[in-house]
């Protein structure tokens, strides 16, 4: 072992199965988490082939992007699929009745933990450090907060990992991103991100996996650290990594999928050496200083149009669509619409972020504010905090879990000319409804927001502590 | 199987602009659906039709009645966002064999693999010259030489790079699954040396 080796290198050499000349690797993968919209396809590829699931204990099936965010007349998820239009009750039912077929675990409306697939594996410790994870969606990046290689593919290669347990890949080139400095107070894991998306572009990550270091990183939550990882692929990497360390571990213990008693010391033991050795050698290492970062929001139609909250609008094409003028100052900028969520901001440590700012606030006159927990089990850990009763009290809707406005595919969109900020991954044109218009901004940015009725500088607002 | 890719000639759909997302390649309200069809009558739907569902005459789709399009000509990043295979079914739905841009997002690069649909990166001095030659005649026909890596438009020829493994797929119209599966011997194999199962 003389040679220095990213963490990257260490993971992805130990999950080569097969690895000729002129061809990809074959690459084991050690789980792959499903959801409904990218599935029934590949399903479909196992029927025609005739193929069985080569380990379904390496499947985990979850419902989010489809559902409608309310409970029905029954008090229950599953009697709202009445709210929901035909072709995404079918989808529901289908990836339910998919996994029963094949053998899969899935947590389907009726189980307490589903909610979107990148909240609810790491609530169930289902995400561990030095596998190697995919899904069907591209922000499975969010898992390297772990210091996994976890990454997004399409439902050709979710059929190929369901029947074979493996991926051809070829393996990306390496960039290390260092940040330098603490972060400022008042500012967080989303904010870097989006000061990172706008200094490197959105395609500036293409065909590298990022290695995120520094301690800026070092000094985020796991929450934070899922947020970094994230929202990799908005900069055009599919793979985003953290090195673990003790933060993750205490996330881990006791966590339902995680080892537990002495296979748990072992694994901890074993991760301990999951991390870039010194002197490894990155294609790419981009130094970021933090020391001056601020609340960050978007104006335009890429997430790499993040500015500062006390920055002014620059002029861009973008504008056309995103109603902005440039010249103005981004602060003071009129919405319709607050979304706290997603598998970018709709973890525990998010939704006490906006919460701390709203209690005992009103959200504006003429905005509405739709809060939808990531997952069952944050959903029920916000309300023991009463979480749900201070966005309650705010004006705000507090919803069942489910990606919702994030992508707008459950029958939740912002309606054409409106203006949403959200704390999601992407303010594409339409991303949030046809017409819609989007910023993004953190939990808190976007809670400061909702209070104002503009866009608002969370720094200014006085908090009131529970 | 699906049709192997050996020389398409057709004509372009001219949309030199960066960062088209898959969203705007296929809205997500229209993942819904459990096949594969009919995604082609929704590519670029957003764009392609007005509110009231009528064809948007602006939209360079919609600028050649009963022209489909095999070529799409594209700016950077096309394909970037989401994961989607849809956006590859939208494409090839409506009939683009190939796309031709400076750059591709990384998954749907893959997704487009997996679909029969090749991708072509130009680098920036063939990509002007190609972008000279569609814009000065909208209606040129553009020759797609898979086994040869080259494009031939108006007299001129552009040569372009592919991975050879893909190339193979694509000639041969067949895709990685079946590669995969012969290999399950050695997939077990790694698995026992793990120590599992």
């Amino acid at each position: 072992m003389s040679e220095a080796r990213t963490l990257f290198d260490k993971i992805w050499e130990s999950h080569v199965v097969v690895r000729e000349p002129g061809m990809p690797d074959a690459l084991y993968i050690d789980l792959q988490l499903i959801h409904e919209v990218t599935s029934p396809q590949a399903f479909d590829e196992l029927r025609k082939r005739n193929l069985p699931v080569w380990d379904p204990n390496r499947i985990k099936g979850t419902v989010d992007h489809c559902n409608p965010t309310r409970l029905g007349p029954d008090g229950d998820e599953r009697s709202a699929l009445i709210y929901a239009d035909e072709n995404s009750r079918k989808q529901i039912l289908k990836l339910e009745k998919n996994c029963k077929e094949f053998g899969i675990e899935c947590f389907g409306l009726d189980n307490s933990a589903r909610g979107v697939v990148h909240v609810f594996a790491p609530d169930l410790g289902l995400t561990q450090p030095g596998m190697t994870i995919v899904c069907g969606d591209s922000h499975t990046a969010t898992h390297g907060a772990f210091g996994s290689i976890a990454f997004g593919i399409g439902t050709s290669e979710v059929s190929h990992v369901m029947g074979t347990q493996c991926l051809f890949q070829s393996k990306p080139k390496s960039m290390l991103i260092r940040y330098i400095g603490e972060l400022p107070h008042g500012t967080g894991a989303k904010d870097l991100i989006l000061y990172t998306i706008a200094k490197i572009g959105v395609s500036g990550g293409t065909n590298y996996a990022i290695e995120y270091s520094g301690d800026a990183v070092r000094s985020l939550s796991m929450e934070g650290r899922m947020t970094i990882c994230n929202m990799t692929i908005e900069a055009g990497a599919r793979f985003g990594i953290v090195a673990p360390d003790e933060t993750t571990f205490a996330w881990l213990k006791n966590k339902k999928f995680a080892p537990k008693g002495e296979v748990w010391d072992k694994a901890v033991a074993a991760w301990r050496n999951l991390y870039s050795d010194e002197g490894a050698v990155f294609d790419k290492v981009i130094e970021i200083d933090v020391s001056k970062l601020e609340p960050m929001v978007t104006y335009g139609t890429t997430p790499e149009t993040a500015i500062g909250i006390s920055d002014i609008i620059p002029d861009s094409e973008m504008l056309n669509y995103s109603g902005l003028k440039a010249g103005n100052p981004i602060a003071g900028t009129e919405i319709d619409y607050v979304f706290i969520g997603s598998c970018t901001n709709g973890r525990l440590a998010d939704l006490r972020e906006a919460a701390e700012i709203l209690r005992g606030k009103k959200v504006a006159d003429g905005v509405q504010m739709i809060v939808v927990p990531g997952s069952g089990t944050v959903k029920r850990q916000a309300e023991a905090e009463g979480l749900d009763k201070v966005f309650l009290k705010a004006g705000a809707e507090w919803r069942e879990p489910g990606c919702s406005l994030c992508l707008s595919m459950n029958g939740d969109f912002i309606e054409a000319g409106k203006r949403c900020i959200s704390t999601s991954n992407r303010n594409f044109e339409g991303r949030q409804g046809p017409g819609s218009r989007t910023i993004l901004a953190s939990p808190a940015t976007a809670a400061a927001s909702a209070i104002k009725g503009v866009i608002s500088d969370p720094r200014q607002l006085e908090v009131h502590h529970a | 199987m699906r049709e192997p890719y050996n020389t398409v000639t057709g004509k372009v759909l001219y949309l030199p602009i960066d960062n088209i997302d898959t969203d705007q390649i296929i809205p997500a309200r229209f993942l819904k659906t459990v096949t594969k069809e009919g995604f082609g009558e929704l590519l670029f739907h957003d764009h392609r039709y007005d509110e009231e569902g009528n064809p948007n005459q602006e939209f360079a789709i919609n600028q050649y009645p009963g022209n489909v399009a095999e070529i799409l000509f594209a700016g950077d990043n096309f394909g970037c966002g989401s994961s989607r295979e849809h956006a590859p079914w939208a494409l090839t739905g409506y009939g683009i064999r190939t796309v031709i841009a400076p750059s591709f997002a990384n998954i749907f690069k893959n997704n487009s693999a997996k679909n029969g649909l090749l991708l072509i990166e130009l680098d920036e001095q063939p990509y002007q010259a190609l972008k000279q030659i569609v814009e000065n005649n909208k209606d040129v026909d553009v020759t797609v030489d898979l086994p040869r890596q080259q494009i031939h438009a108006d007299g001129s020829d552009f040569s372009f790079e592919i991975y050879p493994f893909l190339k193979t797929c694509l000639i041969k119209g067949v895709d990685e699954f079946g590669y995969l599966l012969n290999l399950s011997d050695r997939i077990k194999a790694f698995e026992s040396a793990r120590g599992e199962r």
